[in-house]
């Protein structure tokens, strides 16, 4: 993001915080971007003639004599066929060592697309992993994360349903990525050969926190650009949206604002909605689906992230470690995916809704059993069969290195029940148990 | 507040979207004013008046925004345009027809006329010449979807008028003149069938609003069954994330006995809204036998759209409710979700600097939320006809906790409460309203009391609160089988706890997505409880608690047939059959039967 005309170039600081500077400086426009001695920088408030700028690496060293020139437009990307199995910082600069991109100027974070020119999310996505495909399936379109501890292998987890998504593009958003992580997706990425159709926009834990608030934009732009110009599908992989949250809360804090629950800013609600509802179907079947990650402490979903997050995302894949079996698993209880109703049963076979939900609630059984186990008390026959079925389920369906295709995971599940249950505990559709049940 | 000359101002300062004006002139509170930018016009609402400043917040973005920019100011607060053709709509919260803008993104200061000016609605008087009238009043009518849409008195006119002359039944535009009134003065005003209202004012040309007496049929049994909404009546909902908030409003908003139905979609996911677009155009109104969406009208600010414009968003649905209520109609009103609506003015509230409330909520909340909630009801024009806006709000509580603000404030002002929980969710208890805690005040109303055991009949109303008392037992049963062990208690306590999730299964859960079971008419919701409610009365034998749960599941089991099944079909019949003779196995009185037989 190079400055392009002649500008008129300021000297004279009248304020220093630790996020922000301020000038006297007029004809400056909301949101536009500048650079104050190399460092790039935001004007987010203009009171007068005075306009405060963020500065993204923050202000440390900075004097009041510093150099402050306006670029004069908000924060843009130049996108292009060349983007393709490129790195990029979080400015849109390349970091591979690779030349810059020509290509149009597009502003980054531009507006929403209008609802009636969106189309319903109807394409299936198989991942390969029961825990998604059996019982939270994805649709193209869909913006889902994963809810981690971080602890979890969600990484891995999500290069895996990256590679197997069948989309034209692939775009990575890395906000405060370790460099280990960000070599583990190039070198994933790489050995499946599926380098070109991969972009990446990465800010490292070795990047200014404050950065990567350009990233979740910066790779939505680019993928509306292969999505709308190009019909293309496109995967847009946002980790971690948990750091992302917090470089607002960095923001807001510095400028004052009066925080909410959990020190987050207000706005926390907007600020990720407008991120997540960059997910689209289009009707000329382009489309843009978000997976990302939000990393827990603790497991706890009530704190303000996940649960602003879990308020706009289409439903959460949640990983958990299953210590019966020494796996982690997708958990069948805190995880949902709202679309899942659009495909299951008419792209899937036609039994998937009710033999999902069954397996759920036995599944659920099961857990009420352990608990009276923990509690000392003797357990029915009907508690133990539960349990026995409950790690099977998940031994053979929950865990994330399951990899079959759905009437398979069907299959698996019928089998379980005739194993385990009669047909009444159960509880399905008759037609269905008469067709499907495993004797 | 109407003026002739504009007032001007110049953008002095901008933060996101709150902009400060230096104004040249009087200015009003809520004023509507246009800030020119490059060659858009941005719209802007006054929130706060200081000396020569005024605080505006924009309706749409204020990237690139300049101070100096030119501010003028239009005279008038946030209007609706009111008006045939409105129904099968997608408006935006400033009512901008949507379908009507170009390209696939929004475009910031692109507004559209809500209003098609070119069709030709076939206009029949209704009052004649010389009739005297007040706001309000009916001139005429027109048809609108198969719903009779009446031409009124302007809301905004004052005191009585003469109608000087009525259009003849024809085929008029919406700006065609079709009444000339006349006040006392002699001054004649020309109406045609356009007016406009500010949203933040409610209409009140209505006689009377009595007390809501009738039931609103939903088709949802845990609602029409144990907590009925009535017409005119107001709901929340509140829940976590996922437990089935919009799930639930979707199922009411097909199934409800309403003649128009409004859905602001405020704050939450534009696929959702895209969902009652494509879906609600194939669907039949079970009543009427035409399509669900000629019924209903979307306003649509979702999440990604503006904040400022989502507080207007649910403003707009209201107006929009209560000029279809003056036409004598039944309305139902769904807002998805309120609480977004709360966050929107708490981010304002913020930045304007104001002292917070608590959790960082403007102070004046409670009241805002109630000042909302009032303008639904039941009410009687002055024609003598009936109307309703029925209100079903959303609530999103942060983390899930129902102490938080915006659920404590709505508590104050809905009267039916279908708290959400998220273990019934996790369990897959669709829909998740918590049985125990949730409740509809209008059960306690006398002149409810009445209309159900009318409908119904005398024992409807001990029938329910008799569930619920079943349901309370068997939590309580259920409790102390966990502490004390299954079989620490005697094994009647068992067979409560069964007899609870019998009613919860069969009564309560409902599967939304099956085409059977997602509506149930009232006739097969008396029929299902009575049947239910007879098992809970029989007294039944078990030799070992374990009998008692392999028991019930195979009853509930035929029940759920029962309910995926059309009502009083051929299978419904079999499974029925099969449930009696099941029922028989463990019977006291059937067992008596056989011994004497013996
Ligand atoms: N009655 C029901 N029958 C079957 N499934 C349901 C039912 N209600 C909810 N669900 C399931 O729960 C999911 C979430 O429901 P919904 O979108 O209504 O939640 P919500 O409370 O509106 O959440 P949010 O606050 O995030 O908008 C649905 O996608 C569906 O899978
Ligand atoms: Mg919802």
């Amino acid at each position: 993001m190079k400055s392009q005309a002649f500008q008129k170039v300021y000297t004279k600081l009248n304020n220093i915080t630790k996020a922000t500077v301020s000038l006297t400086a007029k004809n400056v426009g909301y949101d536009e971007m500048a650079v104050v001695n190399g460092r790039m920088a935001q004007v987010v408030k203009i009171v007068g003639d005075q306009v405060v700028l963020q500065v993204f690496s923050g202000t440390e060293g900075i004097p009041t004599d510093a150099e402050i020139t306006f670029l004069g437009n908000p924060p843009q990307i130049k996108v292009s066929d060349e983007l393709s199995g490129r790195f990029f910082n979080a400015y849109g600069d390349p970091i591979d060592g690779g030349p810059d991109i020509e290509g149009e100027i597009r502003e980054i974070g531009g507006p929403s697309v209008n609802p009636v020119r969106r189309e319903q999310p109807s394409q299936l996505i198989a991942t390969g992993i029961a825990g998604i495909d059996l019982n939270n399936s994805l649709v193209s379109g869909q913006k889902i994360p994963f809810f981690a501890d971080s602890d979890q292998p969600y990484n891995q987890v999500m290069a895996n349903v990256a590679l197997r998504a069948k989309a034209d593009k692939i775009i990575l958003g890395g906000m405060g990525l370790s460099n280990d992580d960000y070599l583990y997706f190039k070198q994933v990425f790489d050995n499946a050969g599926a380098l070109d159709r991969i972009i990446s926009f990465v800010n490292t834990t070795e990047d200014p926190p404050v950065e990567r608030l350009l990233v979740p934009d910066m790779a939505l732009t680019a993928a509306e650009y292969f999505a709308v110009d190009k019909n293309e599908s496109v995967l847009v992989l946002l980790t971690d949206m948990t750091l992302f949250a917090d470089a607002l809360s960095i923001v807001s804090n510095r400028m004052d604002q009066i925080p909410s629950k959990d020190s987050m800013p207000g706005s926390l609600y907007s600020d990720l909605a407008k991120i997540y509802e960059k997910a689209v179907q289009f009707p000329t079947g382009g489309s843009i689906t978000i997976v990302a990650v939000t990393t827990l402490s603790g497991g706890d979903i009530t704190h303000a992230i996940p649960d602003n997050t879990g308020y706009i995302t289409e439903g959460q894949l949640f990983l958990r470690r299953d210590t019966d079996i020494g796996k982690v698993i997708v958990d069948p209880f805190r995880s949902l995916s709202r679309l899942k109703q659009l495909v299951i049963g008419k792209q899937t076979r036609e039994d998937h809704p009710q033999v999902m939900n069954a397996a759920v609630r036995l599944y659920a059984d099961a857990a009420s059993a352990r608990t009276k186990l923990e509690n000392g008390f003797d357990l029915t026959d009907y508690d133990e069969r539960t349990l026995d079925f409950a790690k099977d389920y998940s031994e053979k369906l929950l865990a994330i290195d399951v990899n079959v295709d759905t009437d398979t995971m069907l299959d698996i599940a019928w089998k379980l029940f005739s194993t385990y249950f009669s047909k009444a505990e159960v509880g399905i559709k008759k037609e269905l148990v008469d067709k499907y049940w495993k004797k | 507040m109407e003026k002739n000359d504009k007032t001007t101002g110049t953008v002095s300062g901008i933060i996101a979207n709150l902009v400060v004006v230096d104004i040249y002139g009087p200015v009003g509170q809520n004023e509507i004013c246009y800030i020119a930018h490059n060659e858009e016009r941005l719209m802007a609402e006054v929130i706060k008046v200081t000396g020569k400043q005024a605080y505006v917040q924009v309706f749409e973005s204020t990237r690139g925004l300049r101070p100096g920019s030119k501010v003028e100011f239009e005279g008038h607060m946030l209007e609706v345009t009111l008006g045939p053709g409105m129904l099968s709509r997608n408006y935006d919260g400033l009512q901008n027809d949507l379908d009507k803008m170009d390209g696939v993104f929004l475009k910031r200061g692109e507004y559209t006329d809500p209003l098609d000016r070119k069709k030709k609605w076939n206009f029949k008087p209704i009052a004649s010449k010389g009739d005297e009238v007040v706001a309000g009043d009916w001139l005429g009518e027109v048809e609108e979807n198969g719903m009779p849409h009446r031409i009124m008195v302007p809301f905004k006119l004052e005191g009585t008028y003469k109608i000087k002359s009525i259009a003849k039944e024809g085929e008029y535009t919406v700006d065609d003149e079709i009444a000339v009134i006349e006040d006392n003065n002699g001054d004649t005003i020309s109406v045609n069938m356009v007016q406009k209202w500010p949203v933040k004012v409610p209409i009140k040309t209505y006689k009377e609003k009595p007390r809501p007496f009738k039931l609103l049929e939903t088709g949802v049994r845990c609602i029409d069954t144990l907590n009925p909404i009535t017409e005119g009546g107001t709901g929340f909902i509140p829940g976590p994330f996922g437990t089935g908030k919009t799930v639930l409003q979707h199922a009411i908003s097909k199934q409800a006995e309403a003649d128009i139905v409004i859905m602001a979609a405020c704050g939450e996911r534009a696929n959702e809204v895209v969902e009652i677009f494509k879906e609600f155009p194939e669907l039949d109104d079970p009543r009427t036998g035409k399509k669900l969406i000629e019924r209903t009208t979307i306003i649509a600010n979702t999440s990604n759209m503006p904040v400022a414009a989502r507080e207007a968003s649910v403003y707009t649905a209201m107006t929009l409710a209560e000029y279809y209520r003056s036409m004598g109609l039944k309305v139902l009103l769904m807002a998805d979700s309120t609480s977004r609506w709360a966050q929107a003015l708490r981010e304002m509230s913020n930045r304007l600097e104001e002292l917070p409330g608590p959790d960082a909520f403007p102070m004046d909340l409670s009241a805002i939320i109630s000042n909302f909630y009032s303008r639904a009801g039941f009410v009687y024009l002055n024609n003598g006809k009936t109307g309703s806006i029925t209100f079903i709000g959303t609530v999103s509580p942060a983390g899930g906790n129902l102490k938080e603000p915006v659920t404590e404030n709505t508590r104050k002002a809905a009267r039916c409460f279908y708290g959400l929980s998220q273990d019934r969710a996790d369990s897959k208890r669709y829909p998740a309203i918590d049985p125990i805690d949730s409740y509809s005040k209008y059960l306690e109303y006398p002149e409810l009391q009445k209309t159900l055991g009318e409908s119904l009949d005398e024992h409807w109303l001990d029938n329910v609160l008799k569930s619920k008392d079943v349901l309370l037992r068997g939590k309580e049963a259920n409790e102390q089988i966990n502490i004390l062990g299954d079989d620490g208690v005697p094994i009647d306590f068992h067979e409560r706890f069964w007899k609870a999730e019998l009613i919860d299964f069969v009564i309560l859960q409902q599967d939304a997505f099956d085409k059977v079971d997602a509506s149930t008419p009232l006739k097969r919701q008396k029929y299902m409880l009575e049947k239910v409610l007879g098992i809970v009365d029989t007294d039944f034998e078990f030799r070992h608690f374990e009998e008692v749960g392999d028991f019930f599941k195979r009853i509930i089991n035929q029940f759920k047939q029962m309910n995926y099944s059309e009502f009083e079909s051929d299978k419904f019949k079999g499974f029925e059959k099969e449930l009696d003779e099941m029922l028989k196995e463990h019977a006291v009185e059937e067992k008596k039967k056989e011994e004497e037989a013996v």
